[in-house]
């Protein structure tokens, strides 16, 4: 965060330094970039964070090990799931707990869930930012779907606190099973009508291809991860090469694309979606009977030591760093937020482009504020 | 059957007979002058609910549909809102030239509704040149554009009123030599011939390709000179907020937004008077049976119908595409339409010369 | 490599490391000293290429603060973990975000949440924090603040 002062907005070259944000339409939040400009010409862009920086970390030093997790879906809120699946993985490495396989299936279920809703949300996001309306309402109706499954099983839409250490709150609801069905069916019908409506869009293939060009030893070394980084060529997906849960069972591939620019990062989303789907349809009527979820402890207490679970948000990739005392409560919490990151290689990405170019990159980088700022 | 040249013919009349010439004009200067701003009113709210339902369709909602029956009065309530809203002026913005810009904006759209033909022998000024008024008139909207964006103070708005400047006048050149084309075919630049050279068959059909290329390139020049979507980078939502509107609130905004839709409505009557014979019915050829029953329905439907066509597609438009970026905008135009209308300027006068036109 | 040949490779990087048995990856202990000459050979030698830096943060051990680099590389997929002990009262480093770029912004945060100093980083400004926190360090544990801080 930064109090703009006379001096930073007038350059002695004559650029123009103007806000983007923190309350700007393309940001989807309270980014804050600090552009320079000439005409129309991005000399550099600064990012100011902090606006909603609500110190997770530090808050979970005083919550212990199952309300902690809660604070997580609060960090990139579009996947949810997914962070309190990294954070469970990461206490249960600490407390050596063994996950009925009816759990497992379940996370990995919801975690697909959210994956698709994210990427059709940035999907229609972005396609809005490049100046087209119609798509964001598009990927609602898809979205909606979703929620309404995660709230009839969760009972929240968007900040779901359903996995806990040892598996997952509660049964899956009886209507579960159907109504994932009936959104595969949807997704079959409709997905085409997506690609007909952006990905060949002749505008859009403007806006977006040699856009926002990012080589893939740039996005190694700037900790790009996620579609981002695959979109450049990283094979840097979690559920491939480090998996967890019972990624290592089912059938799917990682998304690869070379060329870098804005239009990949959309098309690796997009692929993923179908990707994502495809795990849905192979676990939907395979959901083991059994326990939902582990016997533990009332009181969860992790033996001295650290414990690092990277799992694969929608976003990328998510580090939880747990350092334990022995306590009740962790020592100290790390979220390795793969926003974070991502938004570190902006600057990078966009100099010399235009303004334009600015919101295609940052509409592809997908970025959630409250993931970068925790 | 009434028609609206018959009802100012009598009005005409009886104003004649109860007071001397000189008065007759000055009061039906006033009336043409009330008639136009309702006109305009009534055109800002229907448009605006136009908008609102034709995007409600195609982003599969229901659009507006609390205030009035299906939502129909939604925008009258929004004027209201605006109305009594507060026009803030920035501490640090040109008063005077901020104050001013709106109603440069709004009195520009006013001026080009004088040629324009209505119905059947129903237009307020028929003057001679009336495509060329129409021209140059339509080429001031861009000073209260830069106008508002550089009195605003704000980068946003100056970002937005350069990239509008750049915009229409580019845009001018490639929407000039689309309306030439009709000009050439008709030889006439007064709005009642062009429309009367269209008895036959309208200069779409009539003209052959070359007719066809130029009203592609009109309704894509004339996009881009209304600033719609995917040409509305002056406003540019995600770019630059608001673009050369940002800091204008209230009534003074209001004024910018219902210039836009008076110009959007504006262009498109031009068009449909250019290329799709304005109030002039179907009519094909020697098809007399034909021609008559089209006669039937009045002209006036004719005009605001095939208006409203195009006022469609331009909304089809802008819920449907991106926005282009300002390089490949001014890309499009200079390396493309403009080449191209250039050239179709040639076909169209070897087809005017040589008489191949139907 | 597997985890022990590793180990025995690393260990002949340097004369100041030390090992930290136990969790799930190498933990490698440098001396600050040392510390930018390790990194420089973990990201430049061809048998190990660590090239991707996927966390960067501090603890905060009331007695001392450790720096945490947590590395992967791309091409053998290893994973390893460096730490370096600095002095509380006066934590300095040397940078390493010309190594790995994304240690920029990570950086910026540790020095604005724990105040360790980078030295040689190119902009260690606040990122987070509003103007007039500097200094004050709000991640360490003996931060106070009586109206934000709320103790459960």
């Amino acid at each position: 965060m930064y109090t703009i002062t006379e001096e930073i907005l007038t350059t002695p070259s004559g650029d123009m330094v103007i806000n983007v944000g923190p309350q700007h339409p393309a940001t989807h939040g309270v980014l804050h970039l600090l552009i320079t400009l000439n005409g129309e010409t991005i000399k550099k862009v600064e990012p100011h964070l902090g606006y909603i920086h609500r110190s997770i970390e530090k808050m979970c030093e005083s919550l212990s090990y199952r309300q902690f997790i809660y604070s997580t879906s609060r960090m990139d809120y579009l996947s949810a799931h997914i962070n309190n699946h990294g954070c469970a993985l990461a206490v249960e490495k600490g407390l050596q707990v063994e996950i009925p396989p009816r759990a497992e299936v379940i996370r990995v279920l919801m975690d697909e869930l959210t994956r698709v809703a994210s990427h059709i949300l940035a999907w229609g996001a972005l396609a809005m930012d490049l100046g087209a309306f119609t798509p964001f309402f598009h990927a609602f109706r898809e979205r909606e779907m979703i929620n309404d499954i995660m709230e009839e099983t969760c009972g929240a839409r968007l900040t779901m606190n359903y996995m806990v250490p040892g598996g997952v709150m509660m049964d899956i609801h009886p209507n579960f099973q159907r109504r994932v069905k009936e959104l595969l069916k949807q997704f079959s019908e409709k997905i085409d009508e997506y690609d007909e409506l952006v990905t060949y869009n002749t505008i859009f293939i403007n806006r977006t291809k040699n856009v926002g060009y990012l080589s893939k030893e740039d996005a190694i070394s700037f900790g790009v991860s996620g579609p981002s980084a695959r979109a450049s060529g990283v094979s840097c997906d979690i559920r491939k090469i480090y998996p967890y849960s019972i990624y290592d069972k089912l059938k799917f591939d990682e998304i690869l694309y070379t060329e870098g620019d804005s239009y990949a990062r959309y098309m690796v989303r997009v692929q993923e979606v179908k990707q994502s789907l495809s795990i849905i349809e192979q676990l939907i009527d395979n959901i083991p009977e059994g326990d939902f979820q582990a016997k533990t402890k009332a009181v969860l207490k992790l033996p001295k030591g650290e414990f690092y679970s990277r799992v694969e948000t929608a976003r990328g990739e998510l580090g939880v760093y747990i350092v334990s005392e022995g306590g009740m409560t962790p020592y100290r919490i790390k979220f390795r937020s793969p926003g974070y990151s991502n938004l570190s290689a902006l600057d990078h990405m966009t100099r010399g482009s235009k303004i334009g170019d600015l919101i295609a990159s940052m509409g592809t980088l997908d970025l959630v504020i409250p993931d970068i700022d925790r | 059957m009434w028609n609206l040249s018959d009802i100012a013919k009598s009005v005409d009349e009886w104003l004649n007979s109860v007071m001397s010439p000189t008065w007759v004009l000055v009061v039906e200067m006033v009336v043409i002058g009330v008639l136009a701003i309702a006109l305009f009113a009534v055109l800002g709210l229907v448009l605006v609910i136009m908008e609102r339902k034709v995007a409600a369709y195609m982003q599969i909602r229901l659009g507006p549909n609390r205030v009035g029956p299906k939502g129909m009065l939604q925008s009258l309530a929004d004027t209201v809102k605006l109305l009594v809203k507060e026009g803030l002026t920035p501490a640090g913005a040109d008063k005077f030239l901020f104050n001013l810009a709106p109603f440069i904006a709004m009195i520009t759209a006013m001026l080009l509704l004088a040629p324009l033909a209505f119905a059947k022998d129903f237009q307020i000024w028929d003057l001679n040149i009336g495509v060329l008024y129409i021209t140059a008139v339509s080429s001031l909207s861009v000073i209260g554009i830069l106008m508002a964006g550089w009195s605003s103070n704000n980068k946003y708005s100056l970002l937005g009123a350069m990239r509008s400047g750049a915009q229409i006048v580019s845009y001018e050149l490639s929407a000039g030599l689309a309306i030439m084309t009709v000009v050439i075919l008709t030889g006439s630049l007064q709005m009642s011939e062009i429309v009367k050279s269209q008895a036959d068959g309208w200069w779409l059909f009539k003209g052959h390709i070359p007719a066809i290329i130029s009203f592609v390139i009109f309704i894509i020049a004339v996009t881009a000179e209304t600033n719609r979507a995917p040409f509305d980078l002056a406003e540019a939502e995600s770019e630059l907020t608001a673009g050369f509107h940002t800091e204008y609130s209230g009534m003074k905004f209001a004024l910018f937004f219902l210039a836009e839709y008076i110009n959007v409505f504006i262009v498109c009557a031009v068009g449909a008077t250019l290329f799709l014979g304005g109030w002039m019915p179907f009519h094909i050829g020697n098809w007399e049976g034909f021609n008559h029953v089209m006669d039937y329905i009045p002209s006036s439907i004719w005009f605001f119908g095939k208006t409203f066509f195009l006022i469609f597609v331009i909304m089809w438009f802008r819920w449907t595409f991106p926005r282009l970026r300002i390089d490949q905008l001014l890309n499009l135009e200079w390396k493309y339409l403009l080449p191209i209308s250039m050239l179709n300027i040639l076909v169209v006068t070897l087809i005017a010369i040589k008489g191949w036109h139907f | 490599m597997n985890r022990e040949e590793l180990q025995a490779y690393l260990g002949g990087l340097g004369s100041s490391l030390t090992f930290e048995e136990g969790g799930e990856w190498i933990n490698l202990f440098v001396d600050p000293g040392q510390f930018r000459e390790l990194m420089e050979k973990l990201r430049n030698d061809e048998q190990l290429a660590f090239d991707y830096m996927f966390c960067l943060t501090c603890v905060d051990w009331k007695t001392h603060l450790t720096m945490v680099y947590h590395l992967s590389s791309t091409r053998y997929r290893y994973n390893i973990v460096v730490k370096a002990k600095l002095d509380r009262a006066k934590p300095e480093i040397q940078t390493i975000c010309d190594i790995w770029r994304t240690a920029e912004f990570h950086e910026r945060e540790v020095y604005e949440m724990f105040g360790v100093n980078f030295i040689g980083h190119p902009d260690l400004r606040l990122l987070i924090l509003p103007d007039g926190w500097e200094g004050k360090n709000p991640m360490r544990k003996d931060f106070e603040d009586p109206v934000n801080m709320i103790k459960l």
